[in-house]
């Protein structure tokens, strides 16, 4: 069935009761209470059309991302900028899995970490034991393959079972394979990691100085985001979006909801592998450190922050965690970092569930009401 | 999977077990029992921890990721107070209580006004655990501390046949963990409040609508499971002792016991306790390097062919 | 609709505040490129080796403060990072100081790991000095060592010559080795095999707890009759934890401790067996004990400036101390004259000597330090507690531990083996 059918095929009557921009957490735990929700909402919100002013406001920030490095610093370039689109790449899949899947998984760092891996291992490394210095025309397509795959079976693992087990399993296998990867030596190198993992020379260019990997990082970044955002108006993505909100429904529907599900990690999964490598790239090593609980819960934390509700927002939760990151030892303690970062993630969760964007939508919302003064039915910030 | 292709598994398991278990003894005897005995007794700690864990997503469907935290905090408590006063029991009260508290003014401060959105519940129990540890890490420093045992418990038991010595005080977790599994038991299947807990997790509408005050109810049992917690907390300290990091481990030991156990299953939590702690000390003895590892393997092998866990229910 | 121009507006600000960010910040450090010579100085200053972090920020200040904060005329202008135990989060740290900060010299950074990444990093500032913090990895100098990456510190192997020897003075010709599985206690471990193994010690057994590992229940079960002591390279408390459950297991071998082993946690042990301490030994840099005049006015400077910190400098003081040291003395020997890619100031470095409270030290083709190692033995005192007393200072200690570089491996779980 045809997006358009689809949409036609459901009643846009009951988009008013339902609320169009309802919260995404708010959608989730209401599907997990049992309550329907509309499919209709799901349509309306998931397929803004790119319209002339859509196409404006997405040209011109592209063009800023693009001039940005010329006016920055390299240091700015690659440390803020690089690290931050491939931290948000990463988080975009956690984002398409939770935002549009209704799965949060832990995993996902787990899954650019064996991307990182692979890179290390089949490719040139420090550690001339291990890696086996196969050319990167193949190491790169290998790595993505087998991240890919790897996050196919941990989707087919964790969709066996309901909602909230999804971040409690993910989490388990996260661990697990941090465990894995510092034990063993004959692979994985342990403790130590693989150093010395850089990106291949490829038209002379090396692509680790700042700006080679800025715009090398910002062409994946923008089609992971293009993708996400085609991804989602296509049938398979209003089906995903159908079982987020209402598996059984789905289900009754004749969709195959596992088989949604597993497709939906694999293709996060292929995000999150391509962000890994960018990752191991950036910094030209992997240790368990890189796939440990603290990076795992760190990913959270950048897709929380920026809002589950857009693609766009684990860019912005990425930015607001790196720029904390860096500059926190010039303006505060920096051994209370976590403190800070916690405190912020917890007052995002409990104030602003859709993260930034939610706060940002809040406020614009309050913005034009005072402006209009009538009772003007803004974007909902309902709570169940 | 088939009734009789189940029942076949079963059977190869067991017989796997049992033919590993006739190697174990008449390769090392000694070091096969003392190994059991540390599996059992390592298995009360994560049963006690657990059960707090359980009995908080069976009843409330909240999956409180912040019970490590919670373990952390009782084992400082505790610390503390038996540095200041000598006596450990005060200070098992002491780490109870203090775990108790926080974790129910989690509760009816952040955690009821949510009441239904599990999903929000989690990630906010996952940010208090990052500001908990990060807040403990200031206070104590990342030094460990090690609480020591009541000069009654200290020491070894000797003249066991074949071990000859074994700790006093792993012994007494035995009898500890046996002691608050019947005491769990009790209180939840022969108490008014056990009842209302059971009910509450069978139809908590109804339960609501026969008048029960839930919140109440909610509050209490969320009280209980943190000063489970806690109460795990300063035994830990003695046998484990207190350092940041203890935090993720004991919650992710519990996350294995409740999953392969079953979620909302004191009963479960018992088995799954013992499976982890057999297979983490069998692993520590005969394949220390892979033992973590095994021990996720058995959690994602038991979720292939049991997504519920073993006792688990929906 | 209204979405939509939310969102635009969203990225318009992002944009604006990211330029705003990027422009203002190299106006920021322009203003910096005078006369003060800039030191980085990278430590965990997070996570549980935050204590030793902030141990050994005192030590480099303390290196500073001798000198009021001049060298050759220059001010000294120290900037603080910090890590988290981490590689990539100590390079990130590390490109910060370097790129956007502008520091002219780095020394850091604390762990093993963080150090061979820092290394890598160096090789790609050619015009920037590297100096070690604390970092004990074999790797950081062995293998694809760095032109300017220097290390006034000796490694984790370094720090465990003499003991082997010792030990079989005292008659243990067969021992079993506890000690947690990562890269630090392998350098501990072929320290002390390397001698034993040849001088016809036997180590039947060897023990790797899990990183992190707190339940010792296996280890002791594993433990063999017939062995004299256990080799324990554990830390502090760990061991204090170690011993209790050893203890209530009715065990009763005697102990030798790795270099963080016999830390003031050991020596303040309340449970039976604490009689029986004494006579541990152990080897290490450092030792409380150590009765130079340099080291004792170290530990009175440490103790004057630093009334907060631990009653006596520790490990990560000193090495920071020492390597701080040696970046201001070479700075003073080139007349602060940094020009050039620093090439002059990095020969010095290379050749120079460095007196330092526990002797002299300088490096070898590597750029590591040759230094002294102490044999330590816990003793009582008059007053009935324990102190570590130096039993034997082993000078030159060189990073091969004198074997021929070809033969040199460095340390693993399996290496070095004498069953």
């Amino acid at each position: 069935m045809s997006a358009a059918k689809w949409r036609k095929a459901m009643n846009p009557g009951a988009l008013a009761a339902q609320g169009a921009g309802a919260p995404i957490l708010a959608r989730l735990d209401r599907r997990f209470a049992g309550a329907a929700a509309s499919p209709a909402t799901v349509a309306r919100e998931s397929s803004p059309t790119l319209d002339s002013a859509a196409l404006l406001r997405h040209g011109l920030l592209l063009a800023a991302l693009i001039v940005f490095p010329f006016v920055a610093t390299p240091f700015i370039t690659f440390q803020i900028g690089g690290q931050c689109l491939t931290l948000g790449l990463i988080a975009l899949s956690l984002t398409f899995l939770a935002g549009y899947g209704g799965m949060i998984s832990l995993a996902q760092m787990t899954v650019a970490g064996i991307a990182g891996y692979t890179v290390a291992i089949l490719g040139v490394s420090g550690t001339a034991e291990i890696s086996l210095n196969w050319p990167s025309w193949l190491v790169v397509p290998c790595a993505l393959l087998i991240a890919t795959v790897c996050a196919t079976l941990i989707g087919w693992l964790s969709v066996r079972t309901e909602g909230i087990y999804t971040i409690m399993i993910t989490l388990a296998i996260g661990v697990a394979f941090y465990y894995l990867v510092l034990q063993n030596y004959s692979v994985f190198n342990g403790f130590q990691g693989l150093q010395k993992v850089y990106p291949p020379e490829v038209f002379g260019i090396n692509w680790r100085d700042p700006l080679p990997f800025y715009f090398l990082a910002l062409t994946c970044a923008a089609a992971g985001y293009a993708w996400v955002r085609y991804l989602v108006r296509t049938p398979f993505g209003i089906a995903l979006q159908g079982i987020r909100d209402n598996p059984r429904r789905m289900h009754a529907l004749g969709f195959n909801v596992v088989a949604h599900r597993v497709a939906a990690y694999a293709a996060a999964g292929f995000i999150a592998a391509v962000g890994g490598v960018l990752f191991v790239w950036y910094n030209a090593l992997i240790t368990p450190g890189s796939v440990g609980t603290s990076w795992l819960i760190n990913l959270l934390i950048i897709a929380v922050l920026g809002g589950l509700r857009h693609p766009v927002g684990p860019f912005l939760g990425a930015l607001v965690f790196v720029l904390l990151q860096t500059f926190a030892i010039d303006l505060i303690d920096r051994e209370r970092f976590n403190l800070v970062i916690g405190g912020v993630f917890l007052a995002i969760v409990l104030f602003s569930p859709d993260g930034l964007l939610g706060l940002w939508a809040k406020l614009r919302a309050r913005m034009t009401t005072r402006a209009a003064g009538v009772g003007r039915s803004t974007i909902s910030t309902q709570r169940p | 999977m088939s009734k009789r292709a189940s029942v076949a598994g079963w059977v190869l398991l067991a017989l796997l077990l049992v033919a590993l278990s006739v190697w174990g003894i008449a390769d090392n005897a000694r070091l096969f029992l003392v190994t059991v005995l540390n599996g059992l007794t390592l298995a009360s700690l994560y049963f006690i921890v657990a059960s707090g864990f359980t009995l908080v997503f069976g009843l409330m469907r909240n999956v409180n990721l912040a019970h490590g935290s919670l373990y952390l905090l009782g084992g400082y408590i505790g610390y503390v107070v038996a540095e200041a006063t000598g006596w450990w029991v005060l200070a098992l009260a002491a780490g109870f209580l203090g775990a108790a508290v926080v974790g129910l003014l989690l509760q009816v401060v952040i955690l009821r006004h949510m009441q239904g959105q599990e999903l929000r519940q989690t990630l906010v129990t996952i940010g208090i655990a990052i500001v908990i540890a990060d807040i403990l890490l200031w206070i104590f420093t990342g030094e460990v501390h090690q609480m020591e045992a009541p000069s009654w418990l200290k020491g070894p038991l000797r003249g066991i046949p074949i071990i000859n010595a074994y700790s006093q005080y792993r012994m007494s977790l035995l009898v500890l963990g046996v002691v608050i599994g019947v005491a769990l038991w009790l209180f939840l299947n022969r108490t008014r409040v056990g009842m209302m807990i059971r009910a509450g997790v069978d139809d908590r509408a109804m339960l609501a609508a026969a008048g029960v005050n839930v919140n109440l109810v909610f509050a209490v049992t969320f009280a209980i499971g943190a000063g489970l917690a806690g109460l795990g907390g300063v035994i830990g300290a003695v046998e484990l002792s207190m350092v940041p990091g203890e935090d993720t481990r004991l919650l992710l030991a519990s996350l294995i016991v409740v999953i392969v156990g079953g979620m909302g299953s004191v009963v479960g939590a018992a088995i799954g306790a013992a499976i982890l702690g057999l297979a983490e000390t069998f692993g520590l003895a005969y394949a220390p390097t892979y033992s973590v590892v095994f021990t996720f393997v058995i959690l994602v092998v038991v979720l292939a062919f049991r997504p519920r866990g073993i006792l688990g229910r929906a | 609709m209204k979405t939509q121009k939310r969102r635009f507006v969203t990225k318009l600000l992002g944009g604006a505040v990211l330029a705003a960010w990027a422009v203002a910040a190299p106006l920021g450090t322009a203003v910096a490129q005078q006369p003060p010579v800039k030191i980085g100085v990278l430590a965990t200053l997070e996570g549980p080796f935050a204590a030793g972090g902030a141990d050994g920020m005192r030590g480099a200040e303390l290196a500073i403060r001798e000198r009021n904060g001049m060298v050759a005329g220059r001010k000294i202008e120290m900037i603080k990072a910090s890590s988290d135990a981490k590689p990539d989060v100590a390079v990130n740290a590390a490109r910060k100081l370097i790129e956007q900060d502008k520091v002219d010299i780095l020394v850091g950074p604390l762990s093993g790991g963080e150090g061979i990444a820092v290394k890598d990093y160096s090789k790609t500032q050619p015009n920037n000095t590297f100096i070690n913090g604390s970092s004990g990895a074999q790797a950081t100098t062995l293998t694809n060592p760095s032109t300017n990456f220097f290390r006034f510190n000796t490694d984790g192997a370094q720090w465990m010559v003499g003991l082997g020897e010792e030990a079989l003075k005292r008659g243990y010709k067969r021992v079993m080795i506890i000690a947690e599985d990562y890269a630090f206690p392998y350098s501990q471990v072929q320290g002390f095999m390397t001698e034993y193994c040849a001088k016809g010690g036997k180590v039947p057994i060897k023990a790797w707890v899990p990183l992190g590992g707190k339940d010792y229940s296996s280890v002791i079960a594993r433990i063999p009759k017939d062995i004299d002591a256990l080799v324990v390279i554990l830390g502090g408390a760990d061991a204090v934890n170690f011993l209790n459950q050893y203890e209530a297991a009715g065990g009763d071998k005697p102990m030798l401790g790795g270099s963080i082993t016999v830390a003031q946690d050991v020596l303040n042990y309340r449970g039976k067996r604490r009689e029986s301490l004494v006579g541990t030994l152990s080897a290490g840099p450092i030792a409380d004990s150590i009765d130079t005049p340099e080291f004792k006015a170290f530990v009175a400077s440490y103790k004057k400036n630093f009334p907060d910190g631990y009653p006596s400098p520790g490990l990560f003081a000193l090495n920071y101390y020492i390597n701080m040291k040696a970046a201001l003395d070479a700075l003073e020997a080139v007349k602060g004259d940094l020009s050039g890619g620093q090439a002059k100031y990095r020969e010095t470095l290379a050749k120079m000597t460095v007196k330092t409270p526990v002797g002299d030290i300088r490096l070898d083709e590597n750029r590591q330090a040759i230094g002294t190692t102490f044999v330590t033995e816990v003793v009582r005192d008059d007053k009935g507690g324990l102190y570590q007393k130096v039993v034997r200072a082993i000078p030159n200690v060189n990073q091969m531990l004198g074997q021929k570089p070809a033969d040199f491996q460095i340390g693993s779980r399996d290496v070095p083996n004498c069953p």
